[in-house]
């Protein structure tokens, strides 16, 4: 099941990971990638906290984690080719999974149709 | 805000619009400022720059007078030249920077930036004699900047002569469109390039013509700051304003010390800042207002404009640091976010390929 913040992120669970990265409505208000800050494995964060920085080129903006947990996996394809996210926010362009992340955490988080209404 | 004639054009073309110098501007379109910024440096891009002010002065004394006032002289320009310049106070620090461009003898006409058009027309009025007179054709003009390697190909087909295209910092008189232009080899791209002056009221149909060309796509001021920058162009507000001189920001050289202006003393003095171009290792950008730090974590300045740059593939910068620590070859660390990224001082431009001078 996807998620959304009311900080244009999104998080997906899928088992024990949930995969976590920025809005299509966020790439396209951001514009253009230019860098993208990836969190280390191992590093653990609670929810609201900045668990990323993404650029574009007229502004850094920061990422902030959907939920608790721990970071598994980072995007380092994103590194080098920060526009993947702009190509495919809500796919390609994830930017890292977390484990052992409290599920409770997800109730109040908007579904899709509650994000739609929420952005326009 | 002011809108430009072309408001409603750029809208419907996709643009997102902000606001810039009080005017509602179009930063980027559909295609997004990377591409814009490329297509610029490959092809040909089309600004709309109709929000920066236009002046004419006219007189038999108006180049002496303006020779009172700006430290680069007006006299020695020689009709249907373009020559950059600043308008400086009488504290020698910058009120703007702008082209003069001398249309004959006893007639100048002069691009200001945008925020500062009233200010400007009122200073430079106070300046002049009697018999000068200076009238702001602002708001009945609009500017269309065609920049780009292809950009000669463009104005030959829209109907100038190949024999008349104007060298780098000159221009004509040329009818585009059946509309009267002046044309001039300028820009702010570092690409071969012309600014396109008109009445306002035809905006509409040349706009429709350059970009009904197959090389020519519309670009933002978005792209136009990326590109500015690679160049390490100044832009006023950021890196020239009533806080620097222009001897602060690097043009010491090009001033005419040898002659009476507003603001000439300090202009001799040693400066206590001067500007320099940081270029980092990664891509991370350092944001106007981060501190520059010495390797030793010591203060030494302030960035004044800081992007990706879209050509070199890493971040670059402009800013001021104390004089004698602005040393090409020095590294620096800037702070952006948290975190700080290393930087090297390099010599302008940061983009070495551009082809304006061609």
């Amino acid at each position: 099941m996807k998620k959304f913040t009311e900080e244009h992120e999104w998080v997906e669970v899928n088992g024990e990971l949930a995969t976590i990265g920025i809005t299509s409505h966020a790439a396209q208000e951001l514009g253009d990638m230019t860098f993208v800050e990836l969190p280390d494995v191992g590093t653990e964060f609670a929810q609201g906290d900045v668990l990323s920085v993404v650029e574009s080129v007229k502004a850094a903006s920061d990422v902030y984690s959907p939920l608790s947990g721990t970071v598994r996996e980072s995007n380092s394809k994103l590194e080098e080719n920060p526009e993947i996210i702009n190509a495919s926010p809500e796919e390609d362009g994830w930017i890292c999974k977390l484990s052992n992340f409290n599920p409770d955490e997800l109730i109040p988080l908007m579904t899709e149709g509650e994000y739609a209404d929420f952005i326009v | 805000m002011k809108k430009v004639p072309l408001d409603m054009i750029h809208t419907q073309a996709g643009a997102r619009m902000a606001p810039f110098g009080g005017w509602k501007m179009p930063i980027q379109y559909n295609s997004g400022i990377l591409e814009e910024h490329r297509h610029t440096r490959e092809q040909v891009s089309i600004f709309d720059c109709s929000h920066m002010g236009q002046f004419r002065v006219r007189g038999r004394k108006a180049a002496q007078d303006l020779d009172n006032l700006f430290p680069r002289r007006a006299s020695t320009q020689k009709n249907n030249s373009c020559r950059y310049n600043f308008l400086l106070t009488s504290h020698g620090t910058i009120c703007d920077d702008l082209i003069i461009y001398r249309v004959s003898d006893d007639e100048f006409y002069i691009v200001v930036n945008a925020g500062t058009i009233d200010s400007d027309a009122e200073y430079i009025r106070s300046h002049l004699s009697p018999t000068t007179k200076l009238s702001d054709e602002s708001r009945d003009t609009a500017k269309l900047d065609v920049q780009g390697p292809r950009s000669g190909d463009v104005i030959i087909k829209s109907g100038v002569p190949a024999d008349k295209i104007p060298r780098y910092f000159n221009f004509i008189h040329h009818e585009i469109c059946g509309v009267q232009c002046i044309v001039s080899r300028t820009g702010y791209t570092g690409e071969l390039g012309f600014e396109i002056y008109f009445d306002a009221t035809a905006a509409e149909k040349l706009w429709n013509y350059f970009t009904g060309q197959t090389e020519v796509k519309p670009a933002g001021l978005g792209a136009r700051d990326t590109l500015r920058l690679e160049m390490g162009y100044p832009l006023y507000g950021h890196e020239l304003n009533r806080d620097t001189t222009p001897v602060e920001a690097g043009f010491g050289s090009l001033l005419n010390l040898d002659h009476n202006f507003v603001g000439r003393d300090a202009q001799l003095v040693t400066p206590s800042k001067n500007l320099v171009a940081i270029q980092f290792t990664d891509r991370r950008a350092a944001r106007e207002g981060a501190q520059i730090l010495d390797n030793a974590g010591n203060h030494i300045g302030k960035v004044t404009s800081g992007s990706f740059s879209p050509s070199l593939g890493c971040a670059i910068a402009m800013g001021y640091v104390q004089n004698g620590l602005d040393k090409v070859g020095n590294t620096v660390e800037v702070s952006a976010g948290t975190k700080h990224i290393t930087g090297r001082i390099v010599s302008v431009p940061f983009y070495k390929n551009g082809t304006c001078r061609q």
